[in-house]
């Protein structure tokens, strides 16, 4: 539980600078795999958690229901990745369909306050990657044999480093030097290099806004 | 060459489009509810902005609210502090609120087209990816997280980026105790829950055109099922006619002037689709589903795929699925026991959802071991169900009506599906413990779901009805 503190503690201080910090640009980490398919934003979290009304404390009940038996915190599920001590890190491998189903940012903000800063996948749903995308968590979306490759050396050995370098577009398992590039739209890449919010970018655009209003009525 | 409905609502909302990125699109109107908006409202405090165009902003409350006395304090403490949350936020920031008690009140994807809020050829977002039901009418309408809701607040745009084109038409006439969930859960089991994911999608075909705007409401609500951004239908007389004098719908000459744009909202025939999918409406059956996700769905006669149907990759994750329904490959659904029957949420909780439910049970009575919940999707659906005498319906079938809200689909409320029961229910998320934790959930229509009411188990609607 330790370790889990340690990483809850540190995600919740970069969370409040909320910016992609540049020295992140490369994030080199192991991973932690959870290895299926459609993982909904149900699950990771679910929705009675979701009556708060700030952004912080939803790491504790990531994947609450798959964590602990009974919603008892006393009694962990020894199998799931989370409470498996071999797994650690900054990076979340999933399934395909990662995060689909309901918009909950809340999905995001667990997931990052946990301290994850990216999650691999071979296929996200759109909602949650524009919402993870929005809190500076990296969606890396890679092939299904890529995908395969990662859970593969993961599970092999789970201190196996992961390097995933924005600025160049590429995910590296460390080790065997085997890499694949990955999307992501410009804009949004200088977004996260640079810090920057869409909001900031809006606002900045106030006059264009009134204008095409007015042209409009 | 022609362009497609999408394309002439998306053109005529985009301020800006930057170069090689996404575009800034402007937003009409935006539904806001108590879950996903209070960080939104505490973003823009921070930053010390107001609320752009507070007027083109509706509020409700609705996923967090009791389905009992909604005229006591809510009990739960959380709920009760967020509800008065999105009160206080509005009243700060000049929104207009149809909260609980207003008469007006009701799940936030049902009042917008019972009001006329929702209109053809808009733009709407909401924090809530059910969003796409507003489709049904001809609009651009989808899900956003809470960010965005902020961003929507502060200068009523996002920054998007065009999703690809798909068509799916179904022609013909639907069989006999098929109404339009049974359409949309065919679809997703045909495609995949990811499998529109990166489009909009657009339902057409003669067996589109011929449903009544709250059916095809039910179609373009589970868009968001199968992955896509938004679903949508254009707009035709039927549409029209639904609008017209509701109450903010627009009146006199503002209507026909909005009239004539609105007939302007449809493909043409040279417009081109990226993907297009040919459904025969005569081979769809009464649906159910089985697994734990929308498109793991069968017709009712038949049977959950065995796993030598199932990929080497996939079947980690259907093992695990079918483990939590208690389901063994390879079984038929029929005759399956239940526990307990939801008729409700944003995907089934209308009027005609009530009525159609209303006019099987009629003189029936549930089956003595079943709980069966009705929860109408507004305080206006709700009025009009006692108006018609549907409630005293109900009251002999010894299913429950109850209050507005969001109920049962989620679990966020008081009303959960006990662990390890099995509820049929015509929401939209078959979801582990979306219902309730360990709470096992069979998606079905209204008719379907009334039939198990009756008989106890997953039932055939079509050997319960007459033609």
């Amino acid at each position: 539980m330790s370790v889990i503190t340690t990483i809850e503690e540190e995600s919740r201080k970069n969370l409040s600078t909320a910016k992609f910090q540049s020295e992140r640009k490369i994030i080199q980490s192991a991973a932690v795999p959870v290895e299926l398919e459609n993982i909904d934003t149900d699950q990771i979290i679910p929705a009675r958690f979701l009556k708060a009304t700030t952004r912080e404390g939803f790491g504790k009940n990531l994947f609450r229901d798959w964590r602990y038996e009974n919603d008892d915190e006393n009694k962990p599920v020894q199998n799931f990745p989370l409470n498996n001590k071999i797994y650690s890190g900054k990076i979340l491998v999933a399934g395909k369909n990662f995060g689909c189903g309901s918009s909950r940012e809340h999905a995001a903000w667990a997931i990052k306050d946990y301290g994850f800063d990216a999650v691999v996948s071979s296929f996200f749903a759109d909602i949650f990657k524009n919402n993870a995308l929005n809190n500076f968590l990296l969606p890396v979306q890679v092939s299904d044999a890529f995908l395969e490759k990662i859970f593969n050396a993961v599970k092999k050995d789970p201190a196996t480093a992961l390097e995933i370098n924005l600025e160049e577009q590429y995910i590296k398992i460390v080790p065997t030097g085997e890499q694949e590039n990955f999307e992501i739209n410009n804009y949004k890449k200088t977004c996260l290099l640079n810090g920057y919010d869409d909001i900031d970018y809006l606002l900045s655009m106030k006059h264009e806004i009134e204008t095409y209003e007015a042209v409009r009525n | 060459m022609g362009k497609t409905l999408f394309e002439k609502i998306w053109e005529k909302h985009v301020v800006k489009q930057i170069e090689g990125g996404p575009s800034v699109l402007y937003i009409d109107k935006h539904f806001i509810h108590e879950v996903t908006s209070p960080q939104a409202f505490a973003g823009l405090e921070k930053r010390g902005l107001p609320v752009f165009r507070p007027q083109q902003v509706v509020a409700t409350a609705d996923h967090n609210v009791p389905t009992l006395n909604q005229h006591l304090p809510i009990r739960e403490e959380l709920s009760r502090k967020q509800v008065e949350k999105l009160k206080e936020n509005c009243a700060k920031f000049g929104i207009e609120l149809y909260g609980l008690g207003h008469p007006y009140q009701g799940i936030v994807h049902i009042i917008g087209p019972e009001l006329g809020v929702t209109q053809p050829g808009m733009t709407i977002v909401c924090g809530d990816s059910h969003t796409s039901t507003h489709g049904a009418f001809g609009t651009i309408a989808f899900g956003i997280g809470t960010s965005e809701v902020e961003m929507v607040l502060a200068t009523q745009c996002l920054m998007q980026s065009k999703p690809k084109l798909m068509r799916i038409n179904v022609e013909g006439t639907l069989n006999k105790g098929v109404v339009s969930k049974d359409i949309i859960l065919y679809i997703i089991s045909k495609i995949s829950a990811s499998g529109a994911t990166g489009y909009a999608v657009e339902y057409a075909g003669s067996a589109i055109r011929n449903l009544s705007m709250e059916a095809r409401m039910t179609i373009c609500n589970m868009s968001i099922e199968m992955g896509a951004r938004c679903g949508m239908i254009a707009p035709d007389e039927i549409t029209f006619n639904y609008v017209k004098d509701r109450k903010f719908a627009p009146h006199g000459e503002d209507w026909d002037k909005a009239l004539a744009y609105w007939k302007t909202l449809y493909s043409d025939a040279d417009a081109k689709f990226d993907t297009e999918l040919n459904i025969k409406a005569e081979d769809i059956e009464p649906m159910i589903t089985y697994g734990t996700n929308p498109g793991m769905g069968i017709g009712i006669t038949g049977r959950v795929p065995a796993l030598t149907e199932i990929s080497a990759e996939d079947k980690p994750s259907y093992e695990k699925s079918l483990h939590y329904m208690g389901i063994e490959p390879g079984a038929a659904m029929k005759g399956k026991k239940v526990d307990y029957v939801f008729i409700g949420s944003c995907t089934n909780a209308r009027i005609e959802d009530l009525r159609m439910v209303a006019g099987f049970v009629k003189g029936k009575q549930k089956a003595k071991d079943v709980e069966v919940w009705v929860v109408p999707g507004s305080k206006q659906v709700e009025k009009q169900a006692i108006e018609e005498g549907i409630n005293k319906i109900f009251e002999e079938a010894g299913f429950m009506l109850r209050q507005p809200g969001c109920s049962a689909c989620l679990g966020m409320n008081e009303d959960k599906i006990p662990a390890g029961k099995y509820c049929i229910s015509t929401s939209n998320r078959n979801f582990e413990g979306r219902q309730g934790p360990n709470a096992r959930t069979f998606l079905a229509s209204p008719l379907t779901a009334a039939a198990a009411a009756i008989t106890g188990e997953v039932s055939d609607i079509r050997e319960l009805i007459n033609d």
